[in-house]
């Protein structure tokens, strides 16, 4: 029972980091077609507030709830500043913003290496999440049921604002037609700007999550884009259904592989399968349908 | 209202517009008529803000608006319903109105306007038949409170029963007298019945201009036999 119930506890976690990092690009990649390289970066950003903010508040329980809105708002205008600078001269050119946005990457992790130590900086975990509970005779790490938490908080604030806000209607409104959008009214540019920010912000909050459980070095980007992109694309583009579901399925079934094999062997299987699945149903787990005219 | 002076506008190196001059005065309603490829979406487009003009100016109001985007051109009182009864299939009826205004009377306005979305406000717009989305397409862009309503095509690919609905509609706010009205219309006698004014356009030229009406149908067909 255990070997089945481990990995399904620690893959779901994994699922929920997954699914944090995968929401923001599930909104700029997803909905507004930017490949946005630098989305790593913006995890990273995330978790080197949470180190930051650890060496201002001496009290590691605060610290690492306080890092949450901050690393938000922190990767979110780096969001902003990434779309207002190189971004938006690329909207509907995505393979020239995949180009730009790996320079833009390569930059930030240049920057980290000088600023923080080279071999990476350590996040203490507060002791109130420094626990484990039992879940049919296995210890399961606090920590893992916060991440999953955070995430269940993350999709629920995010599905409220595009679902109830007027903001929400006219962030759809201008993935699903820009011209029209405009037309009606809306301020296309400053949506897409505040998308950014929503998204990058996203990235930042995942990289608080990422800073508890992982080594927190310049290379943490490097270590989740690929996957993130992967659960946008396996989801369905569009749809925010199909990345929760993808990131669950991926973070699952990699705990699965992990244990029947080696963690680098499982990644290959995982990736091997996503791309045998998308050779089958390429636009992803949910299509959008529609009657006539988009 | 409207004025369009000299405008020069195409799509890259190819020019579809070529100095196009019209006037739509306050209150009044004028309809563009003309064969297919003519340029009369293209000048929509132009008069919305959608095409950059190569030369020439837009004035709205008197205002130079050559270079607002088509929002600020809305926040100044233009109201544009596009050619293909466009909508955000993904949102429902009801989400597709309130993009524009979650002002419960003014939702209740254009719904008394048509009735037929009433039963529809859950449903996706996506789903809707060509006639419905048309009238969402109107209703929308009448949230938007507009002191100009540019139509493109309106009845154009719509069942004949919902044509008549749209026309009896667009004909009341021409004759309102606070709205100004620029249609675009193949159907040239509701185009003449529901405007003071009309342009004919060919090969990018206004090459007919007149009085609406009637009588004028023998003499717009002329010109576009032409």
């Amino acid at each position: 029972m255990d070997s089945l119930i481990a990995p399904f506890l620690n893959g779901t976690a994994d699922g929920a980091l997954l699914l944090i990092a995968a929401l923001g690009l599930a909104l700029t990649f997803g909905q507004m077609g930017v490949i946005n390289m630098a989305h790593g970066e913006f995890l990273l950003a995330g978790a080197l507030t949470a180190y930051v903010t650890q060496q201002v508040i001496a009290s590691t329980d605060l610290s690492i709830l306080l890092a949450l809105p901050i690393a938000f708002v922190v990767a979110g205008a780096l969001g902003v500043v990434l779309e207002a600078t190189v971004i938006r001269w690329m909207y509907e050119r995505p393979l020239d913003t995949l180009l730009a946005t790996v320079g833009v990457a390569m930059i930030l992790r240049q920057f980290v290496l000088d600023a923080f130590p080279s071999q990476g900086v350590g996040v203490v975990t507060p002791d109130w999440l420094d626990h484990q509970i039992d879940v049919f005779g296995y210890a399961w790490p606090l920590r893992q049921l916060f991440t999953i938490l955070l995430a269940g908080a993350c999709l629920s604030a995010l599905a409220a604002l595009l679902k109830f806000t007027s903001f929400g209607r006219q962030i759809r409104a201008t993935v699903q037609n820009r011209a029209l959008a405009e037309t009606l009214g809306v301020s296309t540019r400053m949506v897409d700007r505040i998308t950014f920010f929503v998204g990058s912000g996203l990235a930042g909050v995942a990289g608080v999550a990422i800073s508890l459980i992982a080594a927190t070095d310049s290379t943490l980007g490097t270590k989740y884009i690929v996957a993130a992109f992967l659960v946008v694309v396996a989801g369905g583009l569009g749809q925010l259904k199909g990345t929760i579901i993808a990131a669950w399925v991926v973070g699952v079934s990699t705990a699965f592989f992990t244990d029947w094999t080696t963690g680098s062997i499982a990644q290959v299987i995982v990736f091997v399968l996503v791309v045998i699945f998308l050779q089958v149903r390429p636009q992803g787990l949910f299509t959008v349908r529609t009657r006539g005219l988009a | 209202m409207l004025e369009l002076k000299s405008v020069t506008a195409g799509y890259g190196r190819t020019m579809v517009l070529d100095d196009v001059s019209i006037t739509i005065p306050t209150g009044k309603a004028a309809s563009i008529m003309g064969h297919n490829g003519a340029g009369k979406t293209t000048l929509l487009r132009v008069a919305c803000g959608l095409l950059p003009v190569k030369r020439g100016q837009v004035l709205l109001d008197g205002e130079d608006v050559t270079k607002l985007r088509p929002s600020a051109r809305v926040r100044r009182g233009l109201g544009y319903v596009p050619q293909g009864q466009l909508c955000f299939p993904q949102m429902t009826t009801l989400e597709n109105l309130h993009l524009v205004s979650t002002e419960r009377g003014a939702v209740d306005g254009v719904l008394d306007t048509f009735p037929a979305l009433r039963a529809q406000l859950g449903r996706r717009a996506g789903l809707l038949s060509g006639g419905q989305r048309q009238q969402l397409s109107i209703a929308r862009t009448l949230l938007t409170r507009p002191r100009l309503l540019i139509l493109d095509e309106p009845t154009e690919g719509i069942q004949p029963n919902v044509v008549e609905e749209i026309e009896q509609v667009i004909t009341r706010l021409a004759e309102r007298g606070d709205l100004s009205v620029l249609l675009v219309e193949q159907h040239v006698g509701f185009a003449l019945r529901a405007t003071d004014t009309y342009y004919v356009l060919e090969s990018g030229r206004i090459t007919s201009s007149g009085e609406g009406g009637d009588g004028a149908e023998s003499a717009v067909r002329a010109a576009m036999a032409v």
